[in-house]
């Protein structure tokens, strides 16, 4: 009987909401532990807002990621994009003079111009998207140091108006040393960031082309029987991966206020990780909106974690993503394995 | 006009004219590129001089990598980006041997050998942490590398507890410098054992064939018999000793290191190579020399971009403009395209009949 029981559990739940129903788990057993442990600056609510602020850019990408994997591709050039869209529009405002409106348009197209053209070589030409992205990644580093070499602050003072706007959250606020209340916040990029999950949450769950993402992934062929246009869609895909990429990068540069070609080193491996965590599979077909921001939190509470615990040597961060990642993708393999196995008998 | 398709569906037409077009460029911009000079190094020894020789110095790396990586693509259809991270681990593990946890030790702690055996240890350790992942768990070889590629800068920087011991031995230079008394680098002869042993191999097991039937179909090589599970495994494996290769070379150069430069981007380089080898990047038939042909030409454009004047941090832009125009081209749907194109030209089409 109680086999029985087992197997109507697994079946009702399909693969998304199994592994998310994971990810979440364990991100709110994480943070209890963390609070019951460490204590300290886990227990205000402060310290959760701060992981937002640190990781809008992102939960952007990671975002972006997740459509291109769910579709069955992969984009590692995000990462570079972020760089070429900080130091770009820095030196647009710092050096060239130009206006807020300016720098949020320079950002947008050079997203969708990476869209664009990755999107067309690996739609249209059938080129493997891991190498097409890859040298979008070398382009965009490279283009970063073409741009401008040194890294600088931007003094704009509209820029830094903008940068220091905090939205205060109401109720959560907590009292210091001095008995004063101090209301918690978050910056401009947490509200885009959650714009952004709340609009692609409804296109994937509810419109057409988002659930043609799923069927692309799933099985191309199937995809094509059923009518759906698969090279459009994973155009698509491509175009909104490097577009949120534009977007993350304009968010990371307003949190960083500065232009670098060392910026978001190793951005696309973390947003990767972050949609892994969350439950997208690898091969596609399988993904949430919701796990990827769960796959976020996880991965940057496991950080300050680390940091807390006073291992704070460069390395520990290094090696605690990376285990956290091989956890997860074990848990993905096993699980999926087993369920395959109950299927099937 | 067969003759012609002979020659251009050869594997080595793509590198070898990437090659040519590379020299005529240099040939052109600066007549004494290929000048090779003989003369004598800090020491007082002889060594050869020249570009070419720088090429063939600084390729050996990534010409020795590419045979592993041919290998692992072919076997699991995917790629290993750990590869820098794994180089970095090694050399660490090399380091941590030579001198004993001492930062700055006044002689070799363990003979070279021993040292570079441990490396080779650790780097078929690091393989086989990959291969299993790939191989048991069928997890993406890109995703499960992608753990070793986050961790492995770290693991190494842990291993000799952040610190960057220096090698006091000048042997230990030899190996990615010059022996003295002879005047071609030694890498080149690390190259040559390493081109050897794998073209015995290849000759004389099956590691090859079953490569290909692995890579071509998982299922069918099954039910010939071959265990896939095996042969993805011992691919990554091989890679890893060919990271510890290079490791000896990487680390050699400078008798000590720096964990987060070492090796970098070095992965991207190595794809690259098996890439412009005419190799498909998703696994099945492959060509050794095909790949290695195109590590060294990678050297050569990087070599040929730094004589531009090219910034070291910049090269990647214009590596990628190549990357992307070498895919375009080999991609089936714009060779189906060009096919059809030169049909329509009617001189071809003469000449066709």
């Amino acid at each position: 009987m109680a086999d029985k029981k087992k197997v109507s559990i697994f079946n009702k739940m399909n693969d998304t909401s199994l592994l998310l129903t994971i990810t979440i788990v364990i991100f709110v057993l994480m943070y209890l532990g963390a609070i019951l442990f460490q204590g300290g600056g886990f227990t205000k609510p402060q310290m959760f807002f701060n992981i937002l602020n640190a990781n809008a850019a992102l939960i952007i990408t990671a975002t972006g990621m997740s459509i291109v994997m769910i579709s069955g591709g992969i984009d590692i050039s995000v990462g570079g994009v972020v760089a070429l869209v900080s130091m770009s529009c820095a030196v647009y405002l710092d050096m060239k003079g130009g206006s807020i409106l300016g720098s949020v348009l320079l950002a947008l197209a050079i997203g969708v111009a990476f869209g664009l053209v990755q999107g067309f070589l690996v739609a249209y030409l059938d080129i493997q998207p891991f190498i097409v992205s890859l040298a979008g990644m070398f382009f965009a580093r490279g283009m970063t140091t073409i741009v401008n070499t040194a890294p600088f602050n931007v003094a704009d003072p509209e820029f830094m108006a903008l940068k220091d706007t905090r939205i205060n959250v109401p109720f959560l606020g907590s009292v210091n040393k001095k008995g004063i209340y101090v209301p918690a916040y978050v910056e401009i990029g947490v509200i885009v960031a959650l714009i952004i999950m709340v609009i692609l949450f409804i296109v994937l769950r509810w419109t057409k082309l988002g659930r043609s993402f799923y069927a692309v992934g799933g099985n191309k062929q199937s995809a094509l029987m059923m009518g759906i246009n698969v090279k459009r869609t994973k155009f698509l895909s491509h175009l909104i991966c490097s577009t949120l990429a534009g977007i993350g990068g304009y968010v990371y540069f307003l949190h960083v206020g500065s232009g670098s070609a060392s910026h978001a080193m190793g951005m696309e491996m973390n947003a990767i990780a972050s949609s892994i965590i969350g439950g997208t599979m690898l091969t596609g077909g399988v993904g949430n909106i919701i796990g990827t921001l769960f796959g976020v939190l996880s991965l940057s509470t496991i950080q300050n974690i680390v940091a807390s615990a006073g291992l704070d040597e460069a390395w520990w961060t290094g090696i605690t993503i990376a285990a956290m990642l091989c956890i997860f993708l074990l848990i993905q393999s096993v699980v999926m394995a087993q369920k395959n196995k109950v299927l099937k008998s | 006009m067969s003759n012609l398709k002979k020659i251009t569906s050869n594997q080595l037409f793509i590198p070898l004219m990437a090659l040519i077009l590379l020299a005529v460029i240099n040939l052109i911009n600066d007549p004494g590129f290929f000048k090779v000079t003989l003369g004598t190094n800090n020491a007082g020894y002889p060594v050869l001089s020249g570009y070419l020789i720088t090429i063939l110095d600084y390729g050996s790396e990534l010409g020795i990598l590419a045979i592993g990586m041919t290998l692992v693509t072919a076997a699991s259809g995917g790629q290993d980006i750990s590869v820098g991270a794994t180089i970095a681990i090694a050399g660490s593990a090399m380091l941590r041997v030579l001198c004993g946890g001492n930062s700055r030790p006044e002689t070799i702690q363990a003979p070279i050998i021993v040292a570079f055996l441990v490396a080779c240890v650790v780097g078929m350790l690091c393989g086989a942490f990959n291969g299993a992942l790939v191989a048991l768990f069928k997890i993406q070889p890109m995703i499960a590398t992608l753990i070793l590629f986050t961790a492995g800068r770290s693991i190494a920087a842990w291993i000799n507890n952040n610190e960057l011991p220096i090698v006091p031995d000048p042997k230990f230079s030899y190996f990615g410098g010059f022996i003295p008394g002879i005047p071609i680098p030694t890498t080149v002869f690390i190259v040559a054992i390493c081109i050897a042993i794998i073209a015995l191999v290849l000759k004389f097991t099956n590691l090859g064939l079953y490569t290909q039937a692995v890579g071509i179909n998982e299922s069918s090589s099954r039910l010939n018999g071959i265990n896939p599970t095996l042969i993805k495994f011992i691919s990554f494996v091989i890679l890893g000793l060919c990271v510890a290769v290079a490791a000896l070379i990487k680390v050699s150069r400078l008798s000590t290191i720096n964990y987060s430069v070492i090796a970098k981007d070095i992965e991207m380089d190595a794809i690259l190579a098996v890439a412009l080898g005419g190799n498909s990047l998703s696994g099945g038939k492959f060509n050794m020399w095909s790949s290695i042909l195109g590590a060294y030409v990678i050297q050569f454009l990087t070599t040929t971009l730094y004589k531009f004047n090219v910034q070291s941090d910049a090269l990647a832009a214009y590596k990628a403009v190549v990357v992307i125009l070498l895919v375009v081209f080999s991609a089936p749907t714009v060779r189906d395209y060009m096919a059809q194109l030169f049909k329509k030209v009617p001189f071809m089409r003469k000449e066709a009949a």
